[in-house]
């Protein structure tokens, strides 16, 4: 076995520098050969999620409202049927939750689909299913233009049991939601 | 040292989860169901596999005063390159392990076998010992995984066995965890002492 290098300056310097660049070359390599297939990965995630929150449509587009991103869809005919908006609330349990949300024309909900969420697994987590269609806590066709809230704070929304700090947060993400649709919803 | 040796430390003798200890972080953290535990495990194993190897070709040419920095760099280098594979081509996986992925670099378990074995040994009995560290970690995930899924959701591998009951919540939070895993440990070494 060869000598193992010595400690002095130079030695470790070299060291380090060379192992550096050469991980910083197989980095930028991985990343380049990467970059194409996770923004389709992710663009994909999106269109999947646009198309699960609306009702049909032919063509979409993409906007930006107050720095939100949302996408409005029109009909065969070229008129707009709704609209998904990206929207998201600080006050979960886990902190950050992010939902596409889906509006008809009139700004009733038509859908949902929980983007990023840190919620508690068997608790909070369970606000994918929890309020779609059919299920206890349903908010699909509610039309937030009066403020949608959990039953505990005077609303009409069924809150998961054990998990209301989830639920309002869960709110105020659709009414975050609404609030975009109300500035863009009509152009 | 025997080959056969390496690879019997490294999936029970020496196993990282059971009888070294290493790496608890993400073993209760990731042990929610079992594919979750058991894809945890994999890319932990990659990384382990993949870092003892460059550790043990780069041996000689590391001062000692700076293997620490060194290591750090080359295990963080195979993280990076995992989480963008995985990102890439296994979006879904991504969503559920993304949080803790970039935390193997942290994994005491790659670090401590850089330092223990890989700085000492040659090319192939490191990374016989990454491999065989990193499926021993595998196995021990996926069987606290599995106990976790069982108990609090009633499913094993997804796979749901009482319909619409949702299982001893308990289970996958993390008190529920730390239960599982004391357990599991206190049984794997009951039946290793006696045999």
């Amino acid at each position: 076995m060869a000598k193992k290098a010595q400690s002095t300056l130079i030695n470790m310097l070299l060291s380090l520098t060379m192992i550096a660049v050469v991980a910083a070359a197989a980095l930028a390599f991985v990343s380049y050969i990467t970059a194409a297939p996770i923004a389709e990965a992710q663009k994909a995630k999106k269109e999947a999620a646009v198309k699960a929150v609306l009702p049909a449509f032919d063509k979409i587009e993409e906007t930006d409202i107050d720095g939100i991103a949302c996408t409005k869809a029109y009909g065969s005919d070229g008129n707009l049927v709704g609209m998904a908006i990206e929207a998201s609330s600080e006050k979960g349990f886990g902190g950050h939750l992010g939902a596409m949300v889906g509006f008809d024309t009139e700004g009733n909900i038509t859908g949902y689909q929980i983007l990023q969420t840190a919620e508690t697994p068997g608790l909070g987590a369970k606000a994918g299913e929890w309020f779609q269609k059919g299920n206890k806590g349903d908010v699909i066709g509610m039309n937030p233009s009066t403020e949608l809230k959990v039953k505990k704070d005077g609303g009409s929304v069924d809150a998961i049991s054990g998990s209301t700090i989830t639920s309002r947060a869960f709110c105020e993400l659709i009414n975050n939601a609404y609030n975009i649709f109300q500035k863009g919803g009509n152009e | 040292m025997k080959a056969s040796d390496i690879i019997k430390n490294g999936l029970i003798k020496e196993n990282p989860t059971w009888v070294l200890v290493l790496g608890m972080c993400p073993t209760l953290a990731t042990t929610t169901s079992a594919v979750n535990g058991m894809c945890m495990g994999l890319a932990t194993a990659f990384v382990l596999t993949m870092s003892n190897i460059v550790i043990s070709l780069l041996k000689s040419v590391i001062p000692d005063k700076v293997r620490i920095p060194a290591f750090i760099v080359v295990i963080a280098t195979f993280v990076t390159i995992v989480q963008l594979v995985m990102q890439a081509y296994l979006p879904d996986l991504y969503d559920t392990l993304g949080l803790f992925i970039p935390l193997i670099v942290v994994n005491c378990v790659v670090l401590g076998r850089a330092e223990a074995f890989a700085s000492k040994n040659n090319v192939w009995h490191s990374l016989l010992d990454g491999l065989f560290m990193g499926l021993g970690f595998t196995w021990a995930l996926t069987l606290v995984g599995l106990v976790r899924e069982l108990l609090g959701g009633g499913s094993v591998f997804g796979h749901s066995l009482i319909g619409g009951n949702d299982g001893m919540l308990l289970f996958i939070l993390a008190p529920g965890g730390f239960l599982v895993l004391g357990f599991l440990m206190a049984l794997v070494n009951s039946i290793q002492k006696k045999s």
